[in-house]
């Protein structure tokens, strides 16, 4: 009889302890599904995702000679769009609104960038891709989306993209749309952005060096 | 040994005495009996909270309410209503009828049962406390969708964290009792197939939290370190994406969704054959159809976000998917349509309900289906015909499911026969009030009126004010629910035999009633 | 004569099918119903028909999944209160035996198998023309933010915010409601007929979603990433719709308004509005070209606090908790002016705190900030001129 109870016992202990491994293990599951979104994401281009690193081959045919040796020369309009987080003290636009560009062959386009604060201030530029599955066929040689940004008080600057779309590009893709959002990077957003957390009366800590206008 | 808890000293105050043996109680009944009242508790504050909207919505304009409250009273609601009233009311359900109806002496891990029972008093102290404390309570909805809970979300949202993060283990842990239970302590000759389909669905909807609930926390989790330790996983800043939240969200979400149907599918079950008095049609695709629901519910996740910019591809997998749950759920209506079929019906007020449940469950599976045609959601998405459709799912498949279940078990758990009249009363009554409550919403939606709005334009005034009136019905049947069940437990219409039902089968109606404290320490021999 | 309402005459259909005692609950629904305006029938119950090819479809497809589950819900409901009805104990006393069949059971499987794909392939080739990525005519950038439309197009460098129309008083009952209640804007959307148009949509801050029920058009806003949708309209008229994703405080009060204008007219319109920003540049010119008295600021201060802080700061600058903080008293309307400009031009990341920079005029930002200076009690005789605000920018 206490053969059986402690049989069972150990078939309980066996049992709690499995589904315990496997609740355990959904949880990873949950933290494993960002790099498998990514992955997806990067795929099938859900929601414009792309890569944040530039690409690593220039196309061979990037001369336009040898796609002009081809008879067929396909052409798409790439469009590019900006926008500027709250914080960020920036006039930040594209300097033409939109390009024609061969395909295979890199061009280069420029986003103005202006800081008007009397402070410094350093941007990330998020870049996105619409329509969603085309994002794995626009390839960035080179962006200033790469690095983070810094400007000076006043400071102007013309920023550049070098980038080629591919040529395997499905043919029912006549436009693609870059954007560019700038977020600000700060280590004390947290802090700077409560006012209510502050004394009242006591100069807030991230601006009080600047001088008045 | 297991120390019972109705063993402690009678030496003290009879009143500590009696505090302490609920506390401690590891009796698989006292701790159902105990998920239960805590559950209509909940189901009380969230119905509360449903009046304070439908109120504010009777009218345009802004009457009682600011719109801040309003979306908190939204948010809350949907979160005291699936993870209070519904998920702790099955667990009660289950933790009273597994043991019985599988012959086992009580739960397999009782002290775990206690521990994961009283772990959800306290999370919801802390999720109601959220409520008075400073930028007031969670206002993004229940769906939690980032950025607007992470970047955006008051102070307390920190506490709706921790929160999830107790309910989980509370549901995790009662998923893992109910599975070693089923699979360790049935009573000899029970095999797998022979168990009733109120144990089947319940095992593979324990299955299925023990998928998911992790899952949740870990999106939680996320939500957390993106508010305090500087990561990024849902803001777009930071190289992360708000949309991930809502995939890893949905994955949780839908299975979920079944989380709180499939106990309902497994209460008409018993329900249906008892009065039909005529044995369930088709036993075996019934299992079959409620696994294939649970799998199928992993890979619909998708039909939540139609319009988040998916690629094709995604958008007809998901749509797919979706529109073939239809079918194992059209198979499980279609048996119990075939079980009623000439048998000897009466109908008792558990018959009612577990009808009620069958007829609109299935109204909210048509709007489902239309629901999953992708190209027509974009219409539908995120309007007043959604909320429709969920209501009709969950209003009759889970709380009928349950009111049901109360009044078919409320004889063999209190002794009593319950006042036949009123609970018939009560069924057209629930059954009116809901109707009016959530019928017009499947047109104001259609006409155009997004879900979540504290004020609307004028062409829904009418239908919405009907709505509130039905929704006024449906929240007073409640307190007549509570005074049927309280009358039956203190003597009700007179003493239920053993039986209790006489086209009922099964093992629980073998014992007397009221159900003894401890049964079935010998194991029954089932042929 | 008197027709009747059609509820009450499905209602009794209902009743004479199932000859259940509903009749009593059936009289209070009807009274309730006939108590209602006639006007609700004119207002349609239905899904909206819309103006363009892909909205007029998808509500045929609406009608016809709707009316295959009526046709399945009358077999199975019919069924069902068939078998209610006449197997009940008192006529029915004994009851069969039978509880298992293969061949009903695979019948059940198959043929609800072959309507889903009956409804899957018109759904899959209608989801492939919404999904359809060719060049478009005109394209415009809307950006949703708490709680306004921006809207850009795209090619011609316009742009301009679209705010709720709607005054507070009738929203707060003291005024009686419009027809176009909280469907009104400022600033409509204005397209072109004929044109195929793209609609590239993006986020300042938390996810909204843009809809016109009459284009069938809705798609979700997300910050940091950009979506698209398409429309072409050929019917001239203003269509309605509103945000339907919850996006904080004011979701309810995000509407969209689009007016669609001939294409001939489109480009005078376009040239219009080129004339306009002119004309608001040499505004502004002449503003910022003389200081301004603080009598001439304050009233104009107001109107600009109301409009566009008060929702949120309340409009006696009593704010709404930590969210919200209050303007009296506080330490950025009560701190350095530089700092107080700042965050009216830049607003802060993460909150909802917007930039007013692109939004309001260098007078508008300069009234603005001198009213909360010197109003709730916070006297600090600040005045704050339209040439600082356009030095800080």
């Amino acid at each position: 009889m206490s053969g059986r109870r402690s049989d069972r016992q150990a078939r309980l202990r066996k049992h709690t302890a499995l589904l315990a491994v496997v609740a355990m293990g959904m949880f990873g599951f949950a933290f494993a599904l960002v790099p498998l979104y990514n992955i997806f994401c990067e795929i099938t281009g859900l929601n414009g995702k792309t890569s944040g690193q530039a690409a690593t081959s220039v196309p061979v045919a990037a001369t336009a000679s040898q796609s002009a040796s081809e008879s067929i020369e396909r052409e798409v309009t790439v469009q590019f769009i900006s926008h500027v987080s709250r914080g960020m003290p920036w006039e930040f636009r594209p300097t033409e609104s939109r390009l024609r560009v061969r395909l295979g062959e890199v061009t280069e386009t420029t986003y103005y960038a202006r800081n008007f604060a009397s402070r410094i201030a350093t941007g990330q530029a998020v870049p996105s891709v619409t329509p969603g599955y085309a994002a794995r066929y626009l390839h960035k040689v080179e962006c200033f989306c790469f690095t983070q940004q810094h400007l000076q008080p006043g400071e102007e600057l013309d920023m550049p993209v070098y980038f080629y779309v591919g040529e395997d590009l499905p043919s029912d893709i006549g436009t693609l749309t870059l954007s560019y959002t700038m977020y600000p990077v700060s280590t004390d957003t947290k802090q700077s952005s409560v006012p209510a957390e502050e004394p009242p009366g006591a100069p807030p800590m991230d601006h009080s060096e600047h001088s008045v206008l | 040994m297991i120390a019972h808890a109705d063993t402690i000293p009678p030496a003290r105050h009879p009143l500590i005495a009696w505090i302490l043996r609920w506390i401690l109680t590891t009796n698989h009944k006292e701790i159902g009996t105990l998920y239960l009242c805590l559950s209509f508790a909940m189901f009380i504050v969230g119905g509360a909270m449903a009046m304070v909207f439908r109120l504010e919505l009777a009218q345009p304009g802004l009457q009682f309410v600011g719109a801040d409250f309003y979306n908190q009273m939204v948010t809350l609601h949907g979160l005291v209503m699936v993870f209070g009233a519904v998920m702790p009311a099955f667990v009660g359900l289950a933790n009273w009828m597994v043991p019985l109806m599988i012959g086992a002496p009580d739960m397999a891990l009782p002290r775990l049962n206690n521990f994961s029972f009283w772990i959800l008093p306290f999370a919801f102290f802390m999720l109601l406390s959220s409520l008075f404390m400073q930028g007031g309570a969670p206002n993004f909805g229940w769906t939690l969708y980032a950025p607007l809970s992470t970047t955006y979300g008051p102070p307390s949202t920190d506490y709706l964290i921790f929160g999830v993060h107790l309910m989980g283990i509370s549901s995790i842990l009662g998923a893992i009792n109910i599975i070693v239970t089923i699979f360790n302590l049935r009573a000899p000759g029970m095999t797998l197939m022979k168990m009733p389909l109120f144990v089947w669905t319940w095992l593979i909807t324990a299955f299925l939290l023990i998928m998911v609930m992790p899952v949740l926390a870990g999106a939680v989790t996320m939500m957390l370190t993106d508010r305090h330790f500087g990561t990024s996983f849902f803001s777009a800043a930071g190289g992360g994406d708000p949309v991930m939240f809502q995939h890893v969200f949905w994955f949780f979400g839908h299975p979920e969704v079944y989380i709180m149907i499939l106990p309902g599918f497994g209460v008409a079950s018993q329900i249906i054959p008892t009065f039909a008095r005529k044995k369930l049609f088709g036993y075996h695709s019934m299992v079959y159809a409620t696994a294939s629901i649970a799998i199928l519910s992993f890979v619909v996740w998708g039909h939540h976000m139609f319009t988040t910019g998916m690629p094709l591809v995604a958008e007809l997998f998901f749509m797919y998917m979706t529109m073939l749950i239809a079918v194992p759920t059209g198979v499980k209506v279609f048996n119990w349509v075939a079980t009623m079929w000439r048998g000897s019906m009466t109908y008792e007020t558990p018959m009612l309900f577990a009808l009620g449940f069958v007829v609109m469950f299935t109204i909210g599976g048509f709007s489902g289906l239309m629901l999953a045609i992708a190209p027509v959601d974009f219409q539908y998405h995120d309007t007043f015909f959604v909320v429709a459709h969920l209501h009709y799912v969950l209003y009759p498949g889970a709380i009928f499911a349950m009111m049901g279940a109360v009044y078919y078990w409320l004889p063999k758990w209190t002794g009593n026969m319950y006042n036949e009249q009123l609970g018939k009363i009560h069924f057209w009554a629930a059954v009116i009030g809901l109707n009016m409550t959530f019928f017009p919403m499947h047109f104001v939606g259609l006409a155009g009126m997004p879900r979540r709005i504290v004020d609307y334009a004028l062409p829904y005034a009418d239908l919405n004010l009907f709505s509130s009136v039905g929704a006024g019905i449906l929240g007073l049947t409640q307190f007549l629910f509570l005074y049927i069940v309280v009358d039956a437990v203190r003597g009700g219409t007179g003493k239920a035999t053993g039986q209790v039902w006489d086209g009922a089968e099964g093992l629980e109606w073998t014992l007397p009633s009221p159900a003894p404290l401890h049964s079935f320490h010998k194991p029954p021999q089932v042929d | 004569m008197r027709v009747r309402h059609p509820i009450a005459r499905a209602l009794d259909g209902i009743g004479a099918l199932t000859r259940l005692p509903v009749c009593f609950f059936r009289g209070l629904l009807c009274g309730l119903i006939l108590v209602l305006p006639h006007s609700v029938l004119a207002q349609g119950w239905d899904m909206r028909e819309g103006v363009t090819d892909l909205s007029q479809r998808i509500q045929t497809l609406h009608h016809v999944s709707l009316f295959i589950c009526l046709a399945v819900g009358i077999l199975v409901f019919g069924a069902m209160f068939y078998t209610i009805f006449a197997h009940r104990r008192s006529r029915h006393p004994v009851p069969a035996n039978f509880h298992e069949s293969t061949r009903v059971e695979v019948i059940w499987t198959l043929i609800p198998t072959l309507i889903l794909i009956g409804m899957a392939v018109p759904a899959t080739l209608m989801l492939r023309e919404i999904e359809d990525n060719s060049d478009a005519d005109v394209t415009i950038l809307i950006t949703g933010s708490q709680w306004k439309w921006h809207y850009q197009y795209v090619d011609t460098g316009i742009g301009y915010y679209s705010n709720l129309a709607t005054p507070l008083e009738q929203i707060n009952n003291e005024e009686e409601k419009g027809e176009h209640y909280l469907l009104e804007v400022d600033n409509p959307l204005v397209i072109p007929t004929g044109l195929k148009v793209r609609f590239l949509m993006s986020s300042d801050d938390v996810i909204h979603s843009w809809w016109v029920p009459d284009f069938a058009v809705k798609q979700d806003a997300i910050p940091g990433f950009i979506n698209e949708a398409w429309t072409l309209v050929d019917v001239p008229g203003t269509y309605r719709g509103q945000c339907t994703e919850l996006c904080g405080m004011n979701h309810a009060y995000m509407p969209v308004v689009v007016e669609v204008i001939p294409a001939e007219e489109f480009n005078t319109w376009i040239e219009d509005q080129r004339v306009a920003m002119e004309l608001a540049g040499e505004a502004a010119v002449a503003a910022r070209s003389r200081d301004w008295s603080m009598e001439e600021l304050m009233p104009m201060g107001e109107a600009v606090y109301l409009q566009h802080c008060a929702t949120c700061h309340q409009p006696d600058g009593s704010g709404q908790g930590i969210t919200y903080p209050p303007q009296a008293g506080s330490p950025i309307s009560t701190g350095p002016v530089d700092v107080h400009i700042d965050r009216v031009l830049n607003g802060v990341v993460d909150t909802e705190m917007q930039s007013w920079a692109p939004q309001l005029s260098d007078l508008d930002i300069a009234a603005v900030i001198t009213y909360e200076r010197n109003a709730f009690g916070n006297d600090m005789g600040d005045l704050v001129q339209p040439l600082t605000i356009f030095n800080s920018r």
